[in-house]
């Protein structure tokens, strides 16, 4: 009899005291924002989602483009205008229901409601139609060859459940509007809610029913995701063993993580540039030759060396290597030459130097105040007395985004693999629809002809022609210091097989173990 | 001062060492912070001066790329940390002593009035000291921050940043000077000395700041002492979380809190100075306090 | 008598008003609503519109009064991240901070009362001068610090506690407890022994003190002279005089316990209000903030009140003199 309940104690306290074999517990540093999947368009809020709801397409482990949700897709032959969706059989939404081209156009129509942080991505598209129960045709402007890229975030969801719940239109967030999508879900995807505290814990548990069950190792069963600010916190959590895998090693624990027995550093190069920007309309930083010396007091290689210890790709241009558009040219970073910066200010009448205040946020990118900080001793070398001002993500962007900064920093992925959605944000100029995330008061209307034109040039030559030809007006400009591409760092559990995927969005449904 | 060596206070202050070792400790430590721009090899606050490749170099080892040694290695900006400790505690005895003396001040002055006026004045003061100790200097010191963030442009956000620490450690810590001296007011007031000052005539404030005041120091002291230690801490603590100096000018507090980020990774020295430095200064000053505490208190004479 | 306690009463009341008008006061001015809500996209029209919405352009006292009269009813709004109801948010993130509270309080109680007593008791022992040199460590030592350390030695190196978190917990209806699980109680040491060890060296000096006062009394001496064994004198005639004191200062230290656990529960995790506030604060969640304000507010005045008042029921003296003074 004691016997029996010391047994059944061991097993009890065995249960709570390791997770079964098959469970992920997966730590980053910021939760995600919203499980409704329009309402956000951010990294963490995004990954989240992949697990439990789908896209039509979207990228492997390897960034390439496969299908998801759609099995074939093609531009008409006689209508260039239109893509044509097939849709996958068989699909059922997590509560039974069945996936349909109804849900396709209902989802594609909410993401361009109001309310949705999803719209500037569809913004080519004229009308989504429904042609049978398993294929949607996409209608856009004119000719958009490269539509499919801006759909790896765009999810689906059930129009029936989504009625029941009143939730046909995302929330605003930034209104403070909460519904029913928020805390709960229903999609196709791999992993079901099974819970979810906001900035605790959420737990999620393999679809059974998933249409990728043969596909995919389907190895986990059960992922539990915990949000941990602090950086020595996480580190710590994962030395311990408490937690199986994160996301963003800090680059001084690399060594711990991989010299650790139980744990293994996975390290790949990331879809995603930091750099500066200025403003190139009032202040000092208006002269060309000003930005120039900017550029060129930057020692990019000492930054790659001490604050990211080695785990940095120093660049020229704004571009991952990922990108269509990227050549080794652009990539080239000038040379770091104090000498010939000062000459550029003295030329420019500031051989006094002047003051700036440097906008930084300080929990978005890898150390990204400590590159600022770096920058502070860089610039006070030619004379630019610089004032620090570094904020949590949620206060500097707003202030880069409105204009309000005259040195400030940002970082950038590319989810579409091309230049254009760098273009559309961050060099044409700010208008209702386009370059909201350029405040630097660049504006140049060739060169914005030139990125409309992009959005329905067939000739796949001429399109790469003018997105050259962009490039070279923005390194002229030089109204972005170009710093480098970061590199990603997953630290996990030496049993998991996981490949680092170049968005940072690992899809649980690829995790084998060995 | 003859006097004062020869009184019984001093004699106590001879035959305690830890008396002693503690106030010797504080008071070369705030030498040291004010002769930094002497005693300094580099300074650290001057960005132009600084090279990045001297980032984390262990103590006394040369730099494997410019070859420099530091005394105590260097941190992630590739400043001298004994540089940096010593400016930084220039900022933190400046804002400890600053607070304070705001606390004391205001503490005192409110406690006296207080304790010597009554009524509805004492009803009134006392309440906004009960409200007082409903925000931890922590909320005190964000909520304040948060409003001069709002209004002031931020080229003035160093100096400004010193200014809100110092008020809002200041603010949260009068209340116990309040609340002593309102305690002894009331029982000296009750004295025969001062209803002969009023026979006389002096005015309220006369009595209040010539002959109460001094009698009801002493305990005042000790509160200033310990205090002291505490606003250290508070400024340590908010610039940990953020709200204290910024980073390009750092602070123990805010060393500290870049030191954690490396203490698992190997780079040790950059948190244990500067958090034995604190750990120092503290320990000094409440054991002073403490000493202090003993000997002056006449029950246990 | 009653008089007394009405006139407590209405102090209190008076107290709540006014922290109530600082957290209207400076949440109104100090975030911008309209901004945080609207973004850069939206046009004049659109914000004129939705300050109208918010009754942001209704006189001042009106705006507080709506905003006291929602607060009453624990109507907050809505949280800025999740847009969630704040008072849901913050109920269900209450139960971890007090549960680590009580842990705390408990730890430096038990250990500061005893450690205070055993000082007390044994002046000049080289143990003595040991925990009271080592107490000042911990006063010196700034919260954050410790937790640090205590993760680094016992999760890191020794691999005994866990670095973060509540461990398992067992939902109870609407309070989840990590009290009944083996990981829920782990994961409460290192957070308690940090957020406690300054109460608890508070407690250990005043009990040695209020100790030291106590034994040098005449009724203490009577009671040796008349041959009672030491522990009887300790624990029957010591004790109970020294625990008044102890406690209710204990009980005031609240201020700071709530102060301690934005930090502790910061470095270890904790999902407790405390984490929930730094993130307000970080991610401009005025609703939050303000209600987090309000709570902290209400919990002081009340257990100030309850100390104040229950200090009339236990010490007759006090009566009379407050008689006296009114009179």
């Amino acid at each position: 009899m004691i016997k029996h309940l010391l047994i059944s104690a061991a097993i009890v306290t065995a249960s709570f005291a390791t997770a079964s074999a098959e469970t992920v517990r997966w730590a980053r540093a910021g939760d995600s924002i919203t499980m409704d999947p329009h309402a956000q368009n951010e990294g963490p809020t995004h990954t989240l989602s992949h697990q439990i709801y789908d896209t039509l397409l979207h990228r492997d482990m390897a960034g390439a483009i496969i299908p998801s949700l759609a099995t074939e897709w093609a531009a008409l032959s006689d209508n260039p205008n239109v893509w044509r969706f097939t849709l996958r059989k068989g699909v059922v939404f997590h509560d039974g229901s069945d996936f349909t081209s109804e849900d396709v156009v209902f989802s594609l129509n909410r993401a361009m409601a109001d309310g949705s942080e999803m719209k500037e991505l569809l913004s080519s598209v004229k009308e989504v139609r429904a042609v049978d129960s398993h294929i949607v045709d996409v209608e856009t402007n004119g000719a958009n060859p490269l539509l499919i890229n801006n759909l790896t975030n765009m999810f689906m969801m059930d129009k029936g459940w989504s009625e029941d719940n009143k939730v046909t239109t995302p929330h605003d967030v930034a209104k403070g509007e909460t519904n029913f999508a928020t805390m709960n879900t229903n999609g196709t995807g791999a992993f079901m809610l099974v819970s979810r505290a906001v900035d605790e814990k959420t737990i999620l548990k393999a679809n059974p029913n998933y249409w990728g069950k043969d596909i995919y190792p389907n190895q986990v069963t059960e992922i539990i995701y915990t949000p941990i600010q602090s950086s020595a916190t996480r580190v710590a959590a994962l030395l311990s063993g408490e937690v199986d895998i994160i996301q963003d090693v800090p680059v001084q624990d690399l060594g711990r993580v991989s010299a650790s027995a139980d744990l293994q550093l996975a390290t790949a190069a990331q879809n995603r540039v930091i750099f500066f920007g200025l403003d190139t309309v009032n202040g000092p930083t208006a002269n060309l030759k000003v930005r120039q010396a900017m550029n060129i007091a930057i020692n990019r290689d000492s930054i790659k060396k001490i604050v990211m210890r080695g785990q940095s790709d120093p660049t020229g241009v704004i571009m991952p290597p990922f990108v269509n558009g990227w050549t080794e040219a652009l990539n080239q970073h000038p040379q770091y030459d104090l000498n010939k910066a000062k000459a550029l200010m003295k030329d420019a009448g500031y051989s006094n130097g002047f003051d700036i205040v440097l906008n930084c946020p300080n929990d978005r990118y890898v150390n990204d105040e400590s590159i600022c900080q770096a920058a502070v001793g860089m610039m006070a070398k030619i004379g630019i007395t610089v004032t620090l001002d570094a904020k949590p993500k949620a206060q500097h962007f707003p202030i880069a985004k409105g204009g309000e900064a005259d040195f400030y920093m940002l970082g950038w992925g590319v989810p579409t693999f091309d230049s254009h959605y760098i273009f559309n944000y961050l060099v044409h100029s700010q208008t209702n629809d386009r370059g909201s995330w350029n405040p630097t008061g660049y504006s140049n209307a060739d060169v914005d002809a030139m990125i409309v034109s992009l959005e329905s040039e067939t000739d796949l030559t001429k399109r790469d022609d003018t997105i050259a030809k962009i490039w070279a007006a923005v390194q002229v400009a030089q109204m972005y210091l170009p710093i480098h591409n970061q590199v990603l760092n997953w630290g996990m559990r030496k049993d998991i097989m996981f490949d680092v995927q170049p968005e940072d969005t690992p899809l649980f449904q690829f995790l084998t173990f060995k | 001062m003859e006097r004062f060596f020869r009184s019984d206070f001093f004699y106590h202050f001879r035959h305690a060492p830890v008396a002693i070792v503690s106030f010797v400790t504080i008071i070369l430590i705030i030498l040291a912070a004010i002769f930094a721009n002497f005693i300094a090899p580099t300074n650290p606050f001057d960005p132009a001066s600084l090279n990045l490749m001297n980032g984390f170099t262990p103590p006394l080892e040369a730099n494997e790329f410019t070859g420099e040694r530091f005394l105590l290695g260097t941190d992630d900006q590739g400043r001298d940390l004994f540089s940096t400790i010593l400016y930084g505690l220039r900022i933190s005895l400046f804002v400890g002593l600053m607070a304070v003396l705001l606390a004391m001040v205001m503490g005192v002055l409110l406690g006296l009035i207080a304790g010597f006026l009554g009524g509805w004045i004492d009803s009134v003061i006392m309440r906004f000291a009960d409200i007082q100790m409903t925000f931890p200097s922590i909320l005190v010191a964000m909520l304040i921050y948060g409003v001069a963030r709002g209004i002031l442009p931020p080229e003035v956000r160093y100096e400004m940043s010193i200014v809100v620490l110092i008020i809002s450690i200041g603010l949260s810590e009068w209340v116990p000077f309040a609340r002593t001296v309102r305690g002894s007011t009331l029982v000296e007031k009750e004295k025969e000395y001062v209803t002969a000052a009023k026979m006389i005539g002096l005015t309220r404030q006369q009595i209040m700041l010539r002959h109460i005041l001094p009698n009801v120091l002493s305990p005042v002291l000790v509160i200033a002492t310990i205090t002291f230690a505490l606003a250290i801490i508070a400024e340590a603590t908010l610039s940990f979380l953020g709200v204290g100096v910024p980073s390009t000018k750092p602070s123990l507090g805010t060393l500290i809190r870049i030191g954690q980020d490396f203490l698992f990774s190997g780079e040790w020295w950059i948190l244990l100075f500067p958090a034995l430095t604190l750990l120092a200064l503290a320990l000094s000053i409440n054991l002073f306090g403490d000493w202090l505490r003993d000997i002056l208190n006449p029950k246990l004479k | 008598m009653t008089f007394i306690i009405l006139n407590r009463l209405f102090q209190a009341v008076l107290v709540l008003l006014f922290v109530a008008l600082i957290s209207f006061l400076i949440f109104r001015f100090v975030g911008n609503p309209v901004e945080n809500l609207m973004g850069q996209e939206a046009t004049l029209a659109q914000r004129a519109a939705l300050e109208e919405a918010l009754g942001l352009n209704d006189p001042i006292h009106i705006q507080y009064f709506d905003f006291l009269w929602k607060a009453v009813r624990f109507d907050f709004g809505n949280s800025y991240r999740g847009a969630l109801p704040v008072a849901e948010l913050i109920a269900s993130r209450l139960p971890a901070t007090l549960e680590l509270a009580l842990t705390s309080a408990l730890f430096a109680v038990i250990f500061g009362v005893f450690m205070g007593i055993y000082t007390a008791i044994n002046r000049g022992s080289v143990i003595t001068n040991f925990i009271l040199s080592s107490s000042l460590i911990g006063v010196s030592l700034p919260t954050f610090l410790i937790g640090i350390l205590l993760i680094w030695l016992f999760s890191v190196e020794l691999n005994w506690l866990p670095s973060f978190g509540r461990g398992e917990v067992v939902d109870l209806g609407w309070w989840k407890t990590g009290f009944l699980s083996e990981s829920g109680l782990k994961s409460l040491v290192l957070p308690a022994i940090t957020l406690g060890l300054y109460q608890m060296t508070l407690i250990m000096r005043l009990t040695r003190s209020e100790m030291l006062e106590v034994l040098r009394q005449d009724y203490i001496r009577l009671a040796r002279a008349l041959g009672l064994t030491n522990k009887a004198v300790y624990f029957f005639h010591a004790l109970p005089n020294i625990l008044i004191p102890v406690i209710t200062i204990g009980g005031l230290q609240l201020g700071s316990v709530i102060a301690f656990a934005i930090i502790t529960e910061t470095v270890f995790q904790w999902p407790g209000v405390g984490l929930l506030f730094i993130n307000a604060v970080y991610f401009v969640d005025i609703p939050v903030m303000s209600a987090y304000l309000l709570l902290v507010g209400f919990a002081f005045v009340l257990i100030n009140l309850i100390v104040d008042l229950s200090y009339f029921f236990i010490d007759p003296r006090l009566r009379d003199s407050e008689l006296k003074d009114e009179a």
